[in-house]
């Protein structure tokens, strides 16, 4: 697999830290005992389009949302996660 | 006995090269291939098949061969199940074939053959579903006897395995006709083209097939074209490179075998070199592979591929017989008529099933003595002495022949088509299955994409390098494709002749059959995938390149439905077989992974350091001194020095980070479990952080050397992980926090100074100025400082061993000069280094927890660090921390112990039981994390983790380790040791 990364240009999947499910939000300190239960540990497993983190590990150490479809791995959008809402 | 023509071939005759195959000397040229020149020499029982030991010789001419394998070279590169068709032939070439015993031509195993049906489909499920001790005593060493290829070579393999990584525009794979027709017009057109050839020659059936290309042959259009490839710089060409995967996006592994053709790899050269290509475009110039028929005996030695023949004819100048019957289904095959005719070989006759061959015959095939017929069974003992042919009319007649050249018609490679999960789809009019969904970027071309007509390879090679370029934005140059002669193509598949006697063999490797695949339907398991396993239809070596196609044939006439309709197992890297040292390359042995080496490294070598490997890196364990023979003696004299005078210790390999900026504070509150807003300049603190679960991730200590200006450490093994974590903080989680950080566990080298004498011997390193008494500079103190010389440096006042010590950090360039300065300042002192056990065992005595208690399981209310945990804050981990489970009595907690009987030698992993219990796991309670030998106390210490533990001190349990054998009485105590109320570290 390659991902383009935004800062370092295409490189191999070897390069970077899979993270999973971009998508979640860390609850506020206030909320209930249930929400950061499924922060922690409730996933998705979409058959489809998924956002999901990347680490750079070996490149530029950026945090990315990497946009692929689990079932062909086609990426369709690489950006940063910071700022990512 | 020589089969070799007296002229012709791609063979350099002025080259002999000499060989033994079993023993015996043989010789060939320069070209051959083994197989070519075993047959050159007369050879044809090549070796013994998998389950019956039935004679085998060469069915092939390439990668797909399942019947001659043989173990190559001898000693510690000896080689099992190398295919005789692709081992170039080199001067000294040693090889034996496989599985028989006593010997190749007398096999006293080949009774398997009687017992047959004892061996048919599933006997592996079946046979052994008695008691399992009949399958370790019984079966398991008969079958190991019996069945299976070629033995390993257990000694190290002397030779390197490199990898590399290439990038392209295009890459071509394969270089028959297509292949070379795309690769040429990518090349004209200015692209960067790699081209791989799994053969030691470019060329493709221009090598091995008399057709004509432009106006001359086949053979001197390619050689131009590589000609013209070669003077190209942007084109790199593989010889001996086999693209054996497809990976997502335009990624592929090719295996080239750099030196395999050579007896032992020239000096810095490796044997094999694993290629990852990154290709922005394929073309895929595969080609097809030839099937075999299926009849009765069709084993035989002396039954070979008709492609295979024309292969030995032409490339190779051998005749593999004297008097042929060809045996075919298509036109393609009379092609092998006229080389074998041409080469002076007798057509005895040519059997084709199809009523209409005979009024389309042209050529030579018109004037071949033609049956309309099949072959129902070859005949023979050790080697094919004839054929039964069963006319169209039904009359059954016996020919006397020698060779028999057989052709079912053409299967597409398209492996690498299918990798990344696209099942290939079945076209009734070709009889063939072609590939449907192509990976992005691949094109197909040639024989792979179903045009079996050189014409046809010409213009698909064409077309697909274009359309290539064209979604690249490369303007395509170059004219049209040359012409090719005409070719007889018509094919109507004969998938099975009639029953006759004999074993029609559909996958010569695990000598599946006709009548496995019958027994696998009836028992329910005529699926592809189910007949695959429970009939080993298709595996091993050759994944089954000659037989899939007929095993599917054979489950649709079986299960009523077409072959389309079966569809083909999952086609799944690698294409062919890939040796275990390309994978690994350089990465083994001490080159398995990078080694990070301490800055004090090689002054702990000098001061004779035995070093052990800590995570990558490798940390001095203990400094022996003379007649210091075993690692405790050394270990309790260093730990003495450090507690009655001063010891030095390398810690540089604790993670190293830096953080700066205004909400430096606040992200280091949010990432830790304790509290740090009233942390003073100048100051350090333990602390300890949580994973979002509640579970502790590490500990260290952090320093705040400005008011914005914060330095932490991590653990030597959580260095990485919490780095990438706190990255993950501040780039997903708080954007908003404005800080930076980043890792300079490179840049400083840190080293401890511990012991009674440590600020004594400081004092004598450190600029006059620095005033390091206990009052300016206390316990937990940090601070830059300037040494003597007028070095920077940062001194940290943190004891892990329990006593007054210090950490004094300087850049890492200048650490092997100060761990120099500090060893000679302090001989009066009685300085000492220490290592890493040294420093476990006084970790123990203090009872600070480390990496076997950190397993990543434990909270900090079970190593009782619950007290640490802020109730004032939010920070990773909190919310789940104060979950009840977390400190919950009846889990472990940790505790100390000690033997009853002092002399008594603890063991860590050994576990609580009551004393009087049964050893069952129901009354386990727990189990030992850690132990050392205390020298200041003469026993043997241990920190462990019991239920309710710190309720139970003073209670005396049982510690069982039943894999060492051993069962100690232990009495629960506090886990620190040693000065529990820390007198020492602050005086
Ligand atoms: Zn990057």
């Amino acid at each position: 697999m390659r991902i383009h990364c935004p800062h370092c240009g295409p490189r191999g999947h070897d390069e970077f830290v899979h993270h999973g499910d971009a998508a979640l939000r860390r609850p506020p300190a206030d909320a209930p005992d249930a929400a950061f239960h499924d922060y922690v540990y409730l996933r998705d497993n979409p058959a489809g389009p998924y956002r999901e983190l990347w680490f750079h590990a070996a490149g530029c150490h950026s945090w990315l949302v990497v946009e692929r479809d689990t079932r062909t791995h086609e990426i369709r959008s690489v950006t940063f996660a910071r700022g990512d809402a | 006995m020589s089969a070799r023509l007296p002229s012709g071939g791609l063979i350099d005759r002025t080259r002999t090269l000499r060989f033994t195959f079993d023993g015996r000397s043989h010789e060939g040229f320069a070209g051959d291939t083994l197989a070519a020149a075993l047959l050159a020499d007369g050879v044809r029982l090549v070796g013994r098949s998998f389950k019956y030991h039935r004679p085998r010789g060469v069915l092939t001419a390439g990668p797909e061969e399942p019947n001659a394998l043989v173990e190559l070279r001898a000693g510690a590169r000896r080689e099992p199940n190398t295919r005789a068709t692709m081992a170039e032939l080199y001067d000294g070439l040693e090889a034996r074939s496989q599985n028989r015993w006593p010997s190749l031509r007398f096999d006293l195993l080949s009774v398997n053959g009687l017992f047959s049906p004892l061996l048919g489909a599933g006997f592996y499920y079946k046979t052994f579903m008695w008691p399992a001790k009949f399958w370790e005593k019984v079966y398991e060493p008969a079958i190991r006897r019996a069945a299976g290829l070629g033995s390993l070579s257990t000694e190290p393999d002397p030779d390197h395995y490199e990898k590399a990584t290439a990038f392209c525009d295009l890459l071509v794979v394969g270089s028959g006709p297509a292949g070379l027709m795309a690769a040429l017009v990518a090349a004209r057109s200015g692209a960067r083209v790699i081209l791989a050839e799994q053969d030691f020659l470019f060329g493709g059936r221009c090598l091995s097939e008399r057709i004509a290309i432009g106006d001359g042959s086949a053979h001197r259009w390619a050689q131009s074209v590589v000609a013209e490839l070669a003077s190209m710089p942007d084109v790199r060409l593989l010889p001996r490179t086999t693209v054996v995967a497809t990976y997502d996006h335009g990624a592929y592994t090719a295996v080239e075998r750099v030196n395999d053709h050579v007896a032992v790899p020239p000096a810095f050269e490796p044997r094999q070199r694993l290629w990852r290509i990154v290709a922005k475009r394929t073309v895929l110039a595969a080609g097809a592979l030839e099937r075999p028929l299926v009849f009765g005996d069709n084993d035989l030695p002396g039954v070979m591929l008709a492609s295979a023949v024309s292969t030995y004819i032409n490339r190779y100048a051998v005749k593999p017989g004297r008097r042929a019957v060809v045996f075919a289904d298509n036109d393609h095959a009379w092609s092998t008529v006229a080389d074998l005719r041409a080469a002076g070989a007798e057509i005895v006759a040519l059997v084709d099933p199809r009523p209409d061959a005979r009024n389309r015959a042209v050529g030579v095939a018109r004037d071949a003595p033609l049956l309309t017929g099949v072959v129902r069974r070859a005949l023979g003992g050790r080697g094919l002495q004839g054929v039964e042919v069963e006319g169209a009319d039904g009359r059954v007649q016996r020919i006397d022949c020698d060779l028999l050249a057989v052709s079912g018609g053409w299967t597409p490679t398209l492996h690498l088509t299918s990798h990344l999960g696209a099942r290939p789809r079945w076209d009734a009019a070709r009889s063939m299955f072609l590939p449907d969904r192509l990976p992005p970027g691949m094109l197909v071309a040639g024989a792979a994409s179903g045009g079996l007509h050189t014409a046809a390879a010409l213009a698909t090679g064409f077309r697909a390098a274009e359309d290539s370029l064209r979604s690249l934005g490369i303007t395509p140059r170059g004219d049209t494709p040359p012409v090719a002669g005409e070719e007889a193509d018509a094919w109507t598949p004969l998938w099975r002749a009639p029953s006759s006697r004999g074993k029609h063999f559909i996958d010569f490797q695990n000598d599946v059959t006709t009548a496995d695949l019958e027994l696998a339907h009836r028992e329910g398991f005529g699926a592809s995938e189910h007949a695959k396993r429970y009939t080993t239809l298709g595996m091993a070596t050759d994944q089954g390149k000659t037989s899939a196609l007929n095993g599917l044939a054979t489950l649709a006439s079986l299960t009523g439905k077409t072959i389309g309709e079966v569809g083909t197992t999952t086609y799944r890297p690698p294409y062919t077989p890939v040796a275990i040292g390309a994978l690994a390359g350089h990465h083994r042995g001490p080159d398995f992974r990078p080694t990070r080496l301490t800055p004090s490294h090689e002054w702990a070598r000098e001061q004779g350091a035995v070093f052990i490997e800590s995570g990558a890196w490798l940390r001095a364990q203990y400094f022996p001194q003379a007649g210091e023979t075993d690692w405790l003696p050394p270990v309790i004299r260093e730990v003495q020095a450090v507690r009655s005078a001063v010891g030095l210790c390398d810690v540089s390999t604790l993670g190293k980070i830096e953080l700066k900026g205004p909400d430096a504070l606040e992200f280091i509150e949010r990432l830790y479990a304790n509290g740090w807003q009233t942390l003073a300049v100048g100051r350090a603190r333990y602390g300890v952080m949580l994973r979002e679960d509640g579970r502790v991730m590490d500990d260290g200590t952090v320093a705040r050397l400005g008011e914005q200006h914060w330095f932490m450490t991590t653990t030597t093994a959580n260095a990485v992980a919490v780095y990438q974590h706190m990255q993950h903080c501040h780039q997903v989680l708080w954007p908003e926090l404005d800080v930076q950080f980043t890792s300079v566990t490179e840049q400083w080298a840190q080293f401890a100074v511990a012991g009674p004498h440590s600020r004594g011997l400081l004092q004598r390193v450190l600029a006059p100025g620095e005033d390091i008494s206990n009052e300016a500079f206390p316990y937990m103190g940090a601070r830059a400082v300037t040494l003597a010389d007028g070095l920077r440096g940062r001194l940290f006042r943190l004891s892990f061993s329990g006593e007054l010590a210090y950490e004094i950090a300087v850049p890492s360039r200048h650490g092997d000069a100060v761990i120099r300065r500090l060893a000679a300042a302090g001989q009066d002192l009685g300085v000492v280094p220490y290592g890493l056990e040294a420093l476990g065992v006084m970790r123990i005595e203090k009872g600070h927890v480390a990496g076997n208690e950190l397993t990543g399981r434990t909270s900090a209310q079970q190593l009782g660090l619950g007290r640490m945990l802020s109730t004032k804050k939010d920070y990773i981990g909190a919310r789940l921390a104060r979950l009840p489970a977390l400190d919950d009595p009846a889990d472990t907690q940790l505790v100390g112990l000690k033997p009853i009987d002092c002399k008594t030698r603890l063991v860590s992993g050994a576990h609580f039981l009551p004393i009087g219990s049964p050893t069952t796991f129901e009354h386990e309670q727990g189990y030992v994390t850690s132990v050392a030998y205390s020298p200041s106390l003469g026993h043997w210490i241990a920190l462990g983790l019991l239920k309710n533990g710190r309720q139970r001190h003073g209670e005396r349990l049982r510690a069982v380790d039943l894999l060492r054998g051993q069962e100690t009485e232990v009495v629960i105590c506090d886990p620190v040791f040693i000065d529990p109320q820390g007198d020492r570290l602050r005086g």
